[in-house]
């Protein structure tokens, strides 16, 4: 059955906006909102979701997803909060570096991949550092509706902590901050045995802070399913590597500063992809052949796929050796 | 073009019938002469104009008398309408995604004004018309999923999705191939189609989630799914079998042109945006065999694809004991020529029945 044959497009549909504001909250993190260029209202989403930002850098097009922290119920702006990475691949130097007030940019529409349980009786946010963003929206969602939260924010000092104090000035009962500058530190344990049957929680930081939450949510005995983690892993840099893309019939070369996806999209492949971060599952490939080690990096595929040989995640991963030949 | 609408009925006296210009755009759902369960989906962004796919939710000679249907429905059963407590952001997302849909795509039928959270709806064919403060309950003379699906033809599922997993959590259920909302509500993809032949084996239905969990807001999909059905009843539901069920063995050689339909579904698949859950909306199309057979290239094809369907399918679709009957029927159709590939009727360029 086939009424209009149309190719699927790889990613999230788009929207052209204008940046209405560059804000800077600290020495690290900056926040940028954003306007429609066509003037309309923006489609309303639901929190936990996350955008990814297009970035025009001199030729070169980088793609960095970034969780909405606006208000889902304010349709006309979109506002995310981008920490600035020294050692990371040049995405977030390139947002706090080359964007101002007034530029445009391309963004896609929102994907959720770090959803509330609308049937919590209460949700329970950790947040580590700019992991705070996903829990604004969150925290705006639940006012609205009457939900019953609280937050564990852990930073690294006062001056660090994006938000912390409006967040304590609007909600000071359910806003707890922590600061490493202070040795202050959430009690984990504690906090995760004293709650209600029917709550959940939710975390999102350092990959060592959501392992922390993981395992002591599990040696209490709490359900899976009741804790919910988003970790956005940018694609790390690493050794060159060449790849053979059976399907097409081309051989490509990553680059150390480009991940296996970006090269595929440089070269002409249209790959498929949402999150561009190894947790949405779409961009898997099968691998056809190869003679080498891979350096898997995501959170989609179990560790039997890992040590498989068989799939490749390529918004994350990459590969060292002689040959990979990839079905795309 | 303005749509007249019928006045006509799915039970009792069925008087249900289809125009020339409803046969023509009938949503034929076989683009070669076999059939076998696939993962047929596609983009749902629109299709030829006039066509079912042109339209977001379309709208057609029917609508107003299925609305009658439904609430007739409803009046003996109010569990056809149903949403767990967590389920109501959804059903607002489902208003405002139809009544947004509708008041665009069908601007002299439907209209909503926006003012903030006060929002002011008016449906022409139905002479409704309703002001009220989106997102407040206490506004609306029902819950949200039920106030708009009693406004928009098809049945809607409405699935939560958690845990990598779609929960059928909400839904209103009154035009349906043989399930229920009541008995599937809360159970998840694998268990309400647990009935399914074949398909679980193919791995069909895995593949399916997979596609439905990536769904994203602004990009909709649709595929189509068919069946048969005895006289024009758009309620042939498990509750009620006792009364149609009956009505299957019922029909005669003279009759079947006249009473047997062929049951097209059009289903399509939503992002909803505030609630991150799915909106599964199945809308159902009958076309009596002697209207379908009009058509020289659907009837030669649908011969050839009953004629050849698995077993399995055949019994599962609740009509293997009357094929032999549909098959004589149908044969008159069939004079063995080719047809073209797809679904279109290609009126102009298939050759007219040659017997
Ligand atoms: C979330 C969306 C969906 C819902 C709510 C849904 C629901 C259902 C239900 C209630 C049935 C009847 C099962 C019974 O006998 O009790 C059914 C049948 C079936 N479903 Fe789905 N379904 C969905 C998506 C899909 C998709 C994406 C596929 C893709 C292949 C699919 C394939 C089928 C098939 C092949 C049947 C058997 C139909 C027949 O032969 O008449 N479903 N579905
Ligand atoms: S694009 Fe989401 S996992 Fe690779």
């Amino acid at each position: 059955m086939s009424a209009a044959p149309q190719k699927a497009k790889a990613g999230a549909e788009k929207i052209d906006v204008l940046v209405s504001a560059v804000v800077p909250l600290n020495d690290l993190v900056t926040r940028f909102e954003f306007k429609r260029t066509d003037g309309k209202d923006f489609p309303p989403f639901s929190a936990g979701a996350h955008t990814v930002v297009e970035m025009q850098d001199e030729g070169r097009t980088r793609l960095n997803p970034y969780s909405l922290m606006s208000d889902p119920a304010d349709t006309s702006t979109y506002a995310i909060s981008v920490r600035r990475d020294d050692q990371g691949r040049g995405g977030s130097l390139f947002m706090h570096q080359n964007v101002s007030q007034g530029d445009p940019m391309v963004i896609t529409y929102p994907v959720n991949l770090f959803a509330l349980d609308l049937r919590a009786r209460k949700h329970i946010f950790f947040a580590g550092g700019i992991g705070i963003t996903p829990f604004m929206a969150m925290i705006a969602q639940l006012e609205r509706s009457n939900g019953h939260w609280e937050l564990h924010y852990a930073a690294r000092s006062p001056e660090l902590a994006s938000y912390a104090t409006e967040l304590k000035a609007k909600h000071p009962s359910n806003v707890h901050v922590y600061y490493d500058s202070e040795n202050q530190a959430i009690d984990l344990g504690h906090l995760l045995e004293g709650q209600p049957l029917g709550t959940h929680a939710y975390v999102c930081g350092p990959a060592g802070m959501i392992q922390w939450v993981h395992t002591t949510a599990a040696e209490l005995g709490w359900p899976e399913d009741n804790v919910h983690s988003e970790e956005f892993l940018a694609p790390q840099p690493g050794k060159p590597f060449q790849v053979r893309l059976c399907r097409s019939d081309i051989t490509i070369d990553v680059g150390e500063n480009e991940s296996l996806l970006e090269a595929m999209e440089r070269c002409g492949v249209d790959a498929p992809f949402l999150c561009r971060g190894g947790a949405c599952g779409q961009c898997e490939t099968d691998v056809v052949e190869h003679s080498g080690t891979f350096d898997h990096r995501d959170h989609w595929l179990d560790e039997a796929e890992h040590a498989s040989g068989e799939k490749i995640m390529p918004c994350v991963s990459r590969f060292l050796g002689e040959t990979l030949v990839l079905d795309r | 073009m303005t749509i007249q609408f019928n006045e006509e009925t799915f039970r009792d006296d069925y008087s249900f019938r289809n125009s020339d210009w409803a046969i023509k755009r009938f949503p034929f759902p076989f683009h070669e002469d076999s059939y076998m369960y696939s993962v047929n989906m596609e983009q749902h962004r629109g299709g030829p104009a006039g066509s079912v796919y042109e339209k977001r939710f379309d709208v057609d000679e029917h609508y107003v008398s299925e609305m009658r249907d439904r609430a007739l429905v409803l009046d003996d059963d109010p569990l056809r309408c149903q949403s767990l407590p967590h389920m109501t952001l959804a059903g607002w997302d489902t208003l405002e995604l139809i009544m947004v849909s509708k008041s665009e795509d069908y601007p002299d039928l439907f209209e909503l004004h926006r003012d903030g959270d006060q929002w002011h709806w008016i449906n022409r064919p139905m002479g409704i018309e309703q002001k009220f403060t989106f997102l407040d309950e206490t506004t609306l003379p029902c819950g949200p999923l039920e106030y708009i699906t009693r406004q928009a033809q098809g049945d809607f599922a409405v699935l939560d999705q958690r845990d990598e997993m779609l929960w059928m959590d909400a839904g209103m259920v009154t035009t349906q191939a043989d399930w229920s909302l009541d008995f599937d509500i809360g159970m998840n993809f694998f268990e309400w189609h647990a009935p399914v032949p074949l398909a679980h084996e193919m791995g069909i239905f895995k593949r399916a989630l997979k596609f439905l969990l990536n769904i994203q807001q602004g990009a909709p999909a649709r595929r189509l799914n068919w069946t048969m059905t005895v006289n024009p009843l758009l309620d042939t539901s498990p509750e009620n079998y006792h009364k149609w069920g009956i009505q299957k063995t019922q029909m005669t050689p003279e009759t079947i042109g006249a009473k047997q339909h062929l049951r097209v579904e059009l289903q399509t698949f939503y992002r909803l945006p505030r609630s991150n859950a799915l909106l599964f909306p199945i809308r159902c199309y009958l076309i009596a065999f002697q209207d379908l057979t009009t058509i020289p290239k659907w009837g030669r094809r649908l011969h050839r694809v009953i004629r050849d369907l698995p077993e399995e399918l055949a019994t599962y679709k609740g009509f293997i004991d009357n094929r032999p009957m549909m098959l004589d029927y149908l044969s008159q159709f069939d004079d063995g020529q080719p047809t073209s590939p797809g679904i279109w009727p290609d009126l102009t360029s298939e050759p007219a029945l040659k017997k």
